[in-house]
């Protein structure tokens, strides 16, 4: 997706920065969940799910954040929309600051920003039809009338390629994951937001359902001048989705940057092994040796330092005494990486430093 | 694990003294001065406070509570209005007649409901399942002081090869044949209940094992009838063995309305008479203890699942 | 992006046919059709409507005064002309006294559960939403009665209260409702964990309607069928007190009642003795059968 260029956009009435504004900038997210394990009066053990994780999103513009299963992209999401309350750190809304006295509230922020969840199915109501399902936010939410609620219902419907006369009076478990994923899409923008968080939204589809739901986005992007948050851990989709892209890995980021340059030159060894992961088509480029070894690490007791360290090839002493920092390396690259920095004390970093000269 | 068992049992502490406030408290209940009922109402009044002073009863109320608790916890639990025995030793008594009735009914009714239940979930459909479920579903709808009537019509009257009522010897397990012939009848009947309630929940719990695909993938690897039936009920246990614990509860509490049928000299009975005499330490006493027995089964059941079933460890 | 091609934008179905063939049902109309398609729980139903019926109208349908009795006429058998049931052990006709009973009855079995369904089923659903400390709070004190056997309870509760049956009503809404909160605060539970739940907060609605019309419709169907099953126990019950004593009290005609009443008869007239019993397991058996109906029904998973 090509970034809109503001001057052909109205800026949306609610806009309060102007297009320099970052819409969404989170800093220093952290969320740390208690387990029950542990002693009877000893130290609760706790799953460190988001570590310190910041980045922006500009207006206009799709950031996608790619990782395994459980490096902490699903509650990040959650973070964002505090579903889930944030343990430290900041999110600030179009320069307003979420949950402070001079900020936005949170009632306020999900005004502006939702999400469509994974589970089509189970993310929708068994017991409500489909069009009381989307009229359920902005009727309870922002008091709506019945009649205007339902209409916008219909309307929303329209635009997510669903007939209002034949979708709106029946009930989840009579429709297709394509079909519920439409509508889950279509509650999302009932509130109309500024930000929709898309959680692994087509993770769960049909390849060629997936096609029709891509473009279904790109076009709502589009016409109603939207900001997505794209979580997924398939490469391809990211890549093919987003301006920029953030590589997640145990609750940290250890790589962003702009799309093009992740993935034509990815330079963290965790990128560069999901990206050698992703199978070719080409039967001459066989994997011959896997590109990542190991299990990912317990994340109730992630490695010391740098937390890919256990399966780099590349770690060193100073990766288990010293955890990397997300450090721009030239244009729209930030990396987390003793090797990328000269002077960390890793034999490669300037190596690294003259690679890049 | 251990630190399970720590939080349950004082858990169970906790319950215990829920328990005795409430069983204290159900003296209050009673609308009047409790003296009341202890006296005929013509005492002259000298009595009335002597008696007063004696059990308590001008003291306020928590120190009437704690009282009470310290003397049940170091086994007394009072004296008799009515006999003016010691509630203690009849009461333990009166429990063991229980006991003989409980356990046998217990252990057939489990028995007999875990068989029926296991048989129709692996006949679904067909008329095994059909005919045991019409069973297990009697024996819960049944109420079994009826049944105690109808098996006495039917075996002692018309037939009359059993006894009608009473406990043979007296008291104590059976000792002869001829004790256990007092025992047939109230065992049969008891057994209904607990025969009807885990029936069914052995049935659906077994039809939802079933249900899954680990017992297919058992017999694809090769394993035969009997020992894909010993996996699933393995799996079937945990539950099963709460709802047990709780039966064997009921059993012990509930077992009042047959013991009234046969004129069993058991925890039962001796509620029913305490009641009519309004013999409030002794329905106290009872109460209390039988609560207990219950507390106490449903920690042990819970520590069980714990031991069988890694995940209810909490 | 990359203009990803497929039979992109266009629908892959015929809407034209989909229409004609399917008509929108809602889940409490799918739950009534397949209802309807169970012949076991119809046929109960019909017996239930019957046994109401027959309650309800008491007056109309007996054939004598419940009340009033002769001892000449006592423990006749059944099949005596005027008397087709026979007669108690006062002279009353069973008939009469049977559908009279009908109406304690079910009173009996109905309106404690009911109570219980309301005060367990709000208590159950603050304890499922209000919170850790809430949830304690009411779970902890629903511990405490739950370690009371059921029987014992009410007979305590009705030995220290007194029989009659408002007593009864209460003792046995107090022995139902912890049940009734387990039930419902598992229930709701299960279901605020569910992802339209979350789904409903993200898009900032008030508490309150959360509740209503996310939560509640999904908790009230399995509430439903544990107070169906609750009505057979209770009906049981509540007959057992009477039984006792302790429950509705003489002359009333009550099922339980009239059959300590004629324990005494078994050795003359064992088969009238038994009648009343009968009743009890019939009406027990129906409530049963439709509990299980209902729980077979609203899983819309299993097949009709």
């Amino acid at each position: 997706m090509t970034a809109l260029r503001p001057d052909l956009r109205a800026l949306d009435a609610r806009d309060r920065g102007g297009p320099a504004q970052p819409l969404l900038l989170v800093h220093d997210l952290k969320k740390h969940f208690p387990t029950r394990g542990g002693g009877f009066f000893g130290a609760r053990e706790t799953v460190q799910a988001v570590d310190g994780v910041s980045f922006a999103v500009a207006k206009g513009t799709t950031l996608g954040i790619v990782g395994e299963s459980g490096c902490g992209k699903s509650t990040t999401a959650r973070l964002l929309l505090h579903l889930i309350e944030p343990d430290a750190g900041d999110i600030i809304f179009d320069g307003d600051a979420v949950g402070a006295p001079d900020g936005i509230s949170v009632r306020d922020l999900r005004l502006q920003m939702q999400m469509v969840f994974q589970d089509s199915y189970s993310s929708l109501n068994p017991r409500a039809t489909i069009g009381d399902i989307i009229a359920f936010g902005p009727r309870t939410a922002k008091r709506v009338s019945a009649g205007a609620a339902r209409e916008r219902a219909d309307r929303l419907l329209e635009q997510v390629g669903l007939r209002p006369s034949l979708f709106a009076r029946r009930y989840p478990h009579e429709l297709s994951g394509g079909q519920r994923q439409r509508i889950n899409i279509a509650r999302a923008l009932a509130l109309e937001p500024r930000l929709v968080v898309l959680d692994e939204a087509v993770s769960a589809l049909d390849k060629s359902v997936e096609a029709q739901i891509l473009n279904l986005l790109a076009d709502l992007r589009r016409d109603l001048g939207l900001t997505y948050l794209f979580i997924s851990h398939d490469l391809n989709v990211v890549r093919h989705v987003s301006d920029r892209v953030v590589v997640m890995y145990l609750g940290r980021i250890v790589e962003a940057g702009e799309v093009a340059a992740i993935f034509r030159r990815p330079r963290h060894p965790y990128t560069q092994a999901l990206l050698r992961a992703m199978p070719s088509m080409d039967p001459d480029r066989r994997t011959e040796t896997p590109p990542l070894t190991g299990d990912p690490p317990n994340p109730i007791n992630p490695p010391s330092g740098c937390r890919f360290r256990t399966r780099c090839a590349f770690a060193e002493s100073v990766c288990e005494r010293v955890s990397p920092r997300l450090d721009p390396i030239g244009g729209d690259h930030d990396v987390a990486c003793h090797m990328m920095v000269p002077g960390s004390g890793h034999s490669r970093a300037v190596e690294q430093q003259a690679a890049n000269d | 694990m251990a630190r399970f068992i720590i939080f349950r049992l004082l858990h169970t502490v906790l319950i215990l003294f829920g328990v005795s406030i409430v069983v204290f408290g159900l003296i209050h209940l009673i609308p009047g001065n409790p003296l009341d009922i202890l006296l005929p109402p013509e005492a002259p009044k000298e009595v009335v406070d002597r008696l007063k002073v004696e059990f308590g009863f001008d003291r306020p109320l928590y120190e009437q509570y704690l009282a009470w608790l310290w003397r049940v916890l170091s086994g007394n639990l009072g004296t008799s209005v009515f006999t003016g025995l010691g509630v203690t030793h009849e009461l333990l008594n009166a429990l063991g007649n229980t006991l003989v009735l409980a356990l046998p009914a217990a252990v057939l009714g489990f028995t007999l409901g875990t068989v029926f239940g296991t048989v129709s979930a692996f006949n679904y459909g067909r008329w095994p399942d059909k005919f045991f479920s019409v069973l297990t579903i009697l024996g819960l709808s049944m109420p079994h002081y009826w049944l105690a009537i109808v098996l006495v019509v039917v075996f002692a009257v018309i037939w009359n090869i059993l006894p009608a009522a009473g406990m043979g010897s007296g008291g104590g397990w059976p000792t002869s044949w001829d004790d256990v012939r007092y025992l047939i009848l109230p065992v049969i009947t008891l057994s209904m209940i607990p025969m009807g309630v885990i029936g069914r929940m052995v049935r659906s719990t077994v039809l939802e094992i079933l249900s899954h695909e680990f017992p297919t993938a058992l017999r694809a690897k090769g394993l035969r009838g009997r020992r894909i039936l010993f996996h699933v009920l393995k799996n079937a246990a945990p539950p099963a063995l709460a709802v047990m614990g709780l039966q064997l509860g009921y059993l012990l509490g509930g077992s009042i309305l047959v013991e009234t049928v046969f004129n069993w000299p058991g925890s039962g009975q001796f509620m029913n008479l305490a009641i009519f005499r309004r013999d409030i330490p002794v329905l106290q006493g009872t109460v209390v203890v039988i609560a207990s027995f219950f507390v106490f089964i449903n920690l042990l059941v819970d520590v069980l699942q714990a031991l069988i079933d890694p995940r209810m460890r909490r | 992006m990359a203009e990803i091609t497929a039979a992109a934008g266009a629908p892959q179905f015929d809407e034209a046919q989909e229409a004609r063939e399917f008509e929108p049902r809602g889940y409490w109309a799918t739950v009534g059709a397949r209802l309807r398609r169970d012949r076991t729980t119809m046929a109960v139903g019909l017996i239930m409507v019957l046994i109401i019926a027959l309650a309800v109208f008491a007056p109309w349908v007996a054939t004598h005064d419940p009340l009033q009795g002769s001892v000449l006429r006592r423990l006749k058998p059944i099949g005596t002309p005027g008397f087709f049931l026979g007669t108690d052990e006062t002279g009353r006709d069973i008939w009469s006294r049977l559908v009279y009973g009908g109406r304690l009855s079910l009173i009996c079995g109905i309106t404690p559960v009911l109570g219980a369904t309301c005060l367990g089923g709000f208590l159950g659903l603050l304890a499922g939403i209000g919170g850790r400390l809430i949830n304690t709070l009411i779970m902890r004190v629903v511990d405490v009665f739950y370690a009371f056997p059921s029987v014992l309870l009410a007979i305590a509760i009705c030995g220290v209260l007194g029989a009659g049956i408002g007593n009864t009503l209460l003792s046995l809404t107090v022995v139902f409702t912890p049940p009734m909160v387990r039930v419902t605060e598992s229930l709701t539970t299960q279901v605020r964990s569910r992802d339209f739940v979350e789904a409903a907060r993200a898009s900032a609605a008030p508490m309150l309607a959360i509740i209503r019309q996310q939560v509640l419709p999904n908790v009230l169907g399995g509430m439903l069928v544990y107070a169906t099953s609750l009505v057979s126990i209770s009906i049981i019950l509540s007959a057992g007190l009477s039984f006792l004593g302790l429950g509705v009290t003489p002359p009333h005609p009550e099922w339980g009642l009239m059959l300590n009443a004629l324990r005494q008869a078994i050795f003359v007239s064992p088969v009238v003795a038994a009648l009343p019993g009968v009743a009890i397991v019939i009406t027990s058996l129906c409530f049963n059968l439709l509990s299980d109906g209902l729980r077979s029904a609203m899983d819309i998973k299993l097949p009709s």
